[in-house]
């Protein structure tokens, strides 16, 4: 084989081989890490929605679970919970409300992401019912009260007294296809 | 024009028509060596800001959002602009003529690896003079510092990164190329000059790591412009995801940089040693396997973001676990010394200071490597010390042995031996001085990347500074002892510079002639 034909080898292989590697850090790297997360319950993510099966209440045990609301940087909405903490028992579910306020005169539509901490109790903190689901569509100046039902998971590990429910309000009315017919 | 290259002689407009539309390796060697150069310098005075700035504490001469932009652009400078186009340009001068090729295998693509780099690096500094400032979120841009709270010019950033992925990467795949098909007749794998091998190795990181580099910063801009949460936990991305996706390019980045540096040092040591290299197929594996595990251990750079307990002691062990291979070059570096007729001209004494600092740094890094201790080392001035050494008398220092090595191959000139060796003391000596002291700074807690410092750690900082200027005039003198060889040095003419020399480069005159090997050599 010619000198030339061996490089142009060697050129389209390195190169397939650099495409690769870029495709593999945009799109199998994040989705390996959600992964990773998802699996070993770090990060932070609650799950699902949970349909409970256990009634089986640890009235043994408080768990304190605290609630924090904030904006992403666009989102103008008024979004806070309407307690700051409750003390449970695990297994016993429990509601609980944010409070949002669409201040604007706009017709808006908002997506709730929670986070938890401490990032290892993510997959005992279970919601059998929660306002996070779905997106969130309020109309010019309205308001409401947004439902959250949990469940601590009696398998809690012991330790942990205190948890930390966080959720982020963005404001995704520009992907929706039709804002108006959300409300 | 028929015969050689244009000079001056030919008018000016064909002596830069010669650089800009040039395809011979020497060429674009000389151009990657004296732009690497003006990058060394320009992040070395950013370097003497910092330092100007930290020699007292308080704030005296800049602002911190402007010492922010300083440690960040020495950082980017340094690495992208200053070390990775010298090795680069090292290779195209040296690997042709240590392999018997005439030339690289694609010498336009080579004219276009170059000749992007210096628009990158104009886009980059240029972000200093911009509203806002430039790049101030550390070398490590870590998200969201990087994308949430960026300066505008964060996109300038962005796009001169991606820049020098490509050129990186077309260097690369060239040096691939060139050694795969190019080696003169009986030149088989295991006979290829050491540097050979660290640098086809070094090419094959760069492909693999730079595209990630490139997708790290490209997910960044998505995130910026285009309404992606990559990096945002309030859109349920994770900026940790960040941090294990740079590291992932990273840690390999920090062999790319220093095997070709083992390389320069194999081929010297010997040389002046009178021997050959002790263990060179010892050093074939241990760069491979260098290579290999330094994909597997990127999280050690980040032991404090809250990873599982197995994952730090995976990381830990997997590190570890480098400092053998590490330790078979450095052995086999002392050994091929061992009884060897030693003399000790300039290339040999930055050399042995490679292989004593390099280790050192090594030591500090195997500290840092212990993830209960790097709880509190973690971002301090220890982890800039430790990369100091490792960088600085690593890269740096085989560097410029390897300018005194095959600077009378390049120019035909010897370089004045008294003036090398002033150079190597004052920059040994001011080295020291400079980076010594922050590993106390940094044991006493000392954290980096700020602009101030409480009084404690005063004096420590005021020799640190006093060090780094001393190392920084030592880069003048090497500017000053290149150019007056260039202009003034000794002509010398014979073929093989160093008594102890072995090796192709070493059978074409001096100064090497534009073209050589149009014929393959015997190699036996």
């Amino acid at each position: 084989m010619s000198t030339d034909a061996s490089n142009r080898r060697v050129v389209v292989k390195s190169l397939f081989g650099a495409a690769g590697m870029f495709a593999f850090a945009i799109f199998v790297l994040p989705p390996m890490y959600d992964l990773f997360c998802e699996i070993t319950g770090l990060g932070g993510k609650t799950g699902d929605e949970y349909t409970a099966v256990d009634v089986r209440v640890d009235t043994s045990r408080e768990v304190r679970v605290r609630f924090v609301a904030s904006n992403n940087a666009s989102m103008p909405w008024v979004f806070k919970p309407t307690q700051d903490s409750v003390v449970v028992h695990p297994g016993e579910p429990t509601e609980i409300t944010y409070f949002a306020h669409n201040v604007t005169d706009e017709d808006m539509v908002s997506q709730a992401i929670p986070s938890l901490v401490p990032n290892n109790v993510a997959d005992y903190f279970h919601k059998t019912e929660c306002f996070c689901f779905e997106n969130q569509p309020l109309a010019a100046g309205d308001q409401a009260d947004l439902k959250l039902v949990f469940i601590i998971d009696p398998d809690l590990p012991a330790g942990v007294n205190s948890v930390t429910l966080s959720y982020t309000i963005f404001d995704i009315t520009d992907r929706v296809a039709d804002p108006i017919a959300q409300l | 024009m028929a015969h050689g290259p244009a000079t001056l002689a030919d008018g000016w407009r064909a002596y830069i028509s010669r650089w800009v539309f040039t395809t011979n390796h020497k060429d674009i060697g000389t151009l990657y060596l004296w732009f690497s150069f003006a990058m060394f310098l320009m992040g070395g005075a950013f370097a003497m800001v910092i330092r100007a700035e930290l020699f007292q504490p308080g704030m005296q001469l800049i602002r911190p959002e402007f010492f922010n932009q300083m440690t960040t652009m020495h950082g980017l400078v340094m690495v992208f602009g200053a070390i990775m186009p010298a090795f680069v340009g090292l290779a195209n001068w040296m690997i042709p003529l240590m392999i018997g090729a005439p030339d690289m295998a694609l010498p336009r693509m080579n004219n276009l690896s170059f000749w992007i780099l210096p628009f990158a690096f104009a886009i980059l500094t240029s972000t200093l003079f911009m509203e806002g400032g430039g790049p101030n979120f550390g070398w490590t841009f870590y998200a969201p510092l990087s994308t949430t709270y960026a300066p505008e010019s964060v996109n300038f950033f962005i796009f001169a990164i991606h820049i020098m992925g490509a050129s990186s990467i077309m260097g690369s795949i060239n040096i691939i190329a060139t050694v795969m098909n190019m080696r003169a007749p009986g030149m088989t794998y295991m006979k290829m000059p050491l540097f050979v091998w660290t640098w086809v190795i070094t090419a094959f990181l760069l492909v693999a790591v730079m595209p990630v580099l490139a997708g790290a910063v490209t997910m960044m801009l998505m995130d910026i412009n285009f309404g992606t949460s990559f990096f945002d936990a309030a859109g349920g991305g994770d900026p940790v995801l960040f941090q294990h996706v740079f590291w992932f390019f990273g840690h390999p980045e920090v062999y790319i940089i220093i095997l070709p540096a083992f390389g320069v040092v194999s081929q010297i040591i010997p040389t002046f040693s009178r021997k050959p290299l002790f263990g060179y197929s010892s050093m074939v594996y241990a760069t491979a396997a260098i290579a290999f595990l330094s994909f597997v251990v990127w999280a050690h750079h980040m032991f404090t973001v809250g990873m599982p307990i197995a994952g730090e002691l995976y990381f830990m062990y997997a590190t570890m676990l480098i400092a053998v291979p590490t330790g078979v070059k450095v052995f086999n570096w002392i050994t091929t010394m061992y009884k060897g007729s030693l003399t000790f001209e300039t290339p040999m004494l930055f050399s042995i200071a490679f292989v004593i600092l390099f280790t050192f740094g090594g030591f500090t890094g195997l500290m840092l490597s212990i993830a209960a201790a790097d709880m509190q080392y973690h971002d301090t001035y220890f982890v800039v010390a430790h990369f100091h050494y490792v960088m600085v008398a690593g890269a740096v220092f085989s560097g410029t042995a390897a300018i005194y090595y095959w600077l009378p191959k390049w120019c035909g000139k010897m370089y004045n031996e008294t003036m090398g060796q002033v150079q190597f003391w004052v920059a040994f000596i001011g080295f020291n001085i400079a980076f010594m002291p922050q590993h106390f700074l940094g044991l006493a807690g000392m954290p980096r990347r700020y602009a101030d410092y409480g009084l404690q750690f005063a004096d420590w900082n005021m020799v640190s500074s006093i060090g780094a200027f001393i190392y920084g005039g030592a880069q003048i003198m090497l500017l000053y002892n290149v150019i007056a060889t260039i202009r003034n040095g000794k002509p010398t003419t014979e073929e093989k510079t160093w008594e102890g020399a072995e090796g192709l480069e070493w059978t074409v005159p001096s100064p090497a002639p534009y073209h050589t090997f149009a014929k393959p050599p015997e190699f036996k």
